[in-house]
């Protein structure tokens, strides 16, 4: 065993006063797991090996012929035609540099309006998804709702966040007719799905004994919820809101392909005409827009907490 | 604790006078903000549309009843390519990510002033632009089909997993790698005892969540022509066969719904 010998060689090595046999259980604590040390390496096998990530070996290897057996169908199954995409490469490299240098100028007006709409319904739809969220929220966390109200929110905020922004656009449109209105109406109801299903996690979460505490008082319900709870969940919800903030406004972009307002209409009329220079200035207004976006609320939720 | 007097007695306040009243201003300005953001918005729409809008939804929801079951039989394909483009764009995503997020933290950086913007940038960039416009614009290169909606949810995914993990790396504990490096480990050891452990846990949520989010948005890019069952979407709507839609929408929520179960019984089984 060389590598207890390593360890017997080194303690015995210590320049210290409890050098030698008999000091060498008693006194000094280190020297003591010292030793513990020395008989574990000593029972152990001789060469350390990192500990697997899954302890059982069967879910292991189970896992890996699994994910082996789903990528063979998966890339088996996947119908590419490699033709279409080696054609398609120099035209991928003429579409980038039709790209450069991005055309600001020609359409700026467009462009103008196009921003200034987005950021109106993720303004607007922030706001009036939160404030629907909240009820929904509420109703849907376990602790505080009973199984009715409970099972009614949880299919709401269910439906709510299956579909992405695009399918509920389109059927807004649909209904509301094109325009920002039904882009404002879409962005508000996604935002019911994950603001309400994060609330109603984090009211779960909390503190139950604060919530006692104020009920104690001889709180109504309202003042429960305003005192007990909501001071709970607050810090983490503002952060949130100016997260779905910045999500709102980046779906807004999408939301426009099927005529829902926005920046979207504009970014898909450049790429149907094959402006790809304008295209390229609005994603990178887009970039520039969310990159502020996140150094604001960066900044918000420091001056908030 | 803020108290007021009130004709002698000492009431309870949650705030003093001054932060009321900033509080107070706070909600003037951010009330006055939202109408004025939503008369531009209602400036620019046709009421009488929007009045009609009752009608016509109990209209399409009648046309919409019952879903049209027998069509599920045509369905199975388009799901199991819905899910491919996830998984694999999810794959995708992530192995690109580790590199950049691993240039991306300020703790692992190769070099602070060069090497972290532009991680940064890649990340913002993939970040702002939606699946659904790499699509449009992969599309055009690749060619419709399957492989253009993996390579979008793989471009889109690349900025979020690695602003996640970047995240990660930085929150570290430094001790640990300092001891891995005391044993005399070199610069790949140091990253794979010191710090790749104590971010598994992470990585995998993160992969598990972003798959579920994945999901969700494969299941629109047949719009723009990038396979899955948004083109069976796409296809129903334009020929207005709404019962066929309404089986769509319904195969979306049981999937969605299914995957969000999967990728939350895996990161309770990680965390």
């Amino acid at each position: 065993m060389p590598l207890t010998q390593w360890y017997r060689v080194e303690l015995s090595e210590q320049p210290s006063p409890t050098r030698g046999e008999g000091a060498s259980t008693t006194t000094a604590p280190a020297f003591a797991l010292g030793r513990a040390m020395t008989l574990a390496v000593a029972a152990a096998p001789r060469r350390w090996k990192k500990p697997p990530l899954i302890k059982s070996a069967r879910l292991r290897w189970g896992l890996g012929l699994g994910v082996a057996v789903y990528l063979a169908l998966a890339l088996g199954t996947t119908e590419v035609n490699w033709n279409r995409v080696w054609e398609g490469l120099p035209r991928g490299a003429q579409f980038i540099t039709a790209f450069f240098p991005p055309d600001f100028t020609s359409r700026w007006g467009e462009i103008v309006d196009g921003i200034l709409e987005s950021i109106w319904m993720a303004v607007v739809s922030t706001v009036v998804g939160i404030a629907l969220s909240i009820p929904v929220g509420i109703g849907a966390a376990r602790n505080i709702a009973p199984a009715p109200v409970y099972y009614f929110c949880r299919g709401i905020l269910a439906v709510s966040r299956s579909f992405q922004e695009v399918i509920l656009a389109i059927f807004f449109v649909k209904l509301f007719g094109f325009g920002p209105l039904a882009g404002f109406l879409t962005l508000s109801f996604a935002t019911i799905g994950f603001y309400g299903k994060l609330l109603a996690e984090d009211i779960e979460d909390m503190d139950p004994v604060q919530a006692e505490a104020v009920r104690a008082t001889g709180a109504s319900w309202l003042q429960w919820i305003n005192f007990g709870v909501q001071p709970q969940v607050m810090p983490r919800m503002i952060g949130l809101g100016l997260y779905r903030l910045d999500i709102n406004f980046r779906e807004s972009a999408v939301v426009g392909i099927v005529g829902a307002g926005g920046i979207g209409a504009t970014l898909n009329t450049a790429f149907d005409r094959y402006e790809f220079d304008s295209a390229a200035a609005i994603l990178l207004i887009m970039i520039g827009i969310v990159m502020a976006l996140e150094y604001l609320s960066g900044y918000l939720r420091r001056w908030v907490q | 604790m803020t108290v007021a007097i009130n004709g002698g007695a000492k009431v309870w306040q949650r705030r003093d006078r001054r932060t009321q009243f900033t509080v107070w201003a706070a909600w003037l300005a951010a009330t006055a903000v939202f109408v004025y953001c939503f008369q531009l918005i209602s400036d620019k729409t046709i009421w009488a549309f929007v009045l009609d809008a009752p009608v016509q939804a109990g209209d399409l929801a009648a046309r919409m009843v019952p879903p049209d079951w027998a069509f599920i039989t045509q369905l199975g394909r388009p799901i199991w390519d819905t899910l491919n483009i996830a998984t694999l764009g999810t794959v995708m995503g992530i192995v690109i990510a580790i590199p950049v997020s691993y240039c991306a933290a300020r703790n692992t950086t190769p070099s602070v002033s060069l090497v972290r913007p532009i991680a940064l940038f890649v990340i913002v960039s993939s970040r702002s632009i939606n699946s659904l416009i790499w699509a449009l614009m992969l599309v055009t290169i690749v060619g419709p089909g399957v492989l253009a909606g993996i390579l979008a949810i793989g471009f889109r995914s690349i900025g979020f997993c690695a602003k996640l993990l970047y995240e990660a790396i930085e929150e570290i504990d430094e001790a640990q790698v300092e001891a891995v490096r005391a044993t005399g480990a070199a610069g790949a050891q140091v990253t794979a005892y010191g710090i790749v452990p104590q971010v598994l846990p992470a990585f995998a949520g993160i992969s598990v969540f972003r798959w579920d989010i994945n999901i969700r948005e494969s299941t629109v890019l047949g719009l723009v022509g990038a396979g899955g069952i948004g083109l069976q979407l796409e296809g129903a709507i334009t020929t207005l066969a709404w019962t066929q839609v309404s089986l769509i929408l319904l195969v979306i929520i049981a999937t969605v719904i299914v995957s969000e179960w999967v990728s939350a019984k895996v990161r309770h089984a990680i965390i």
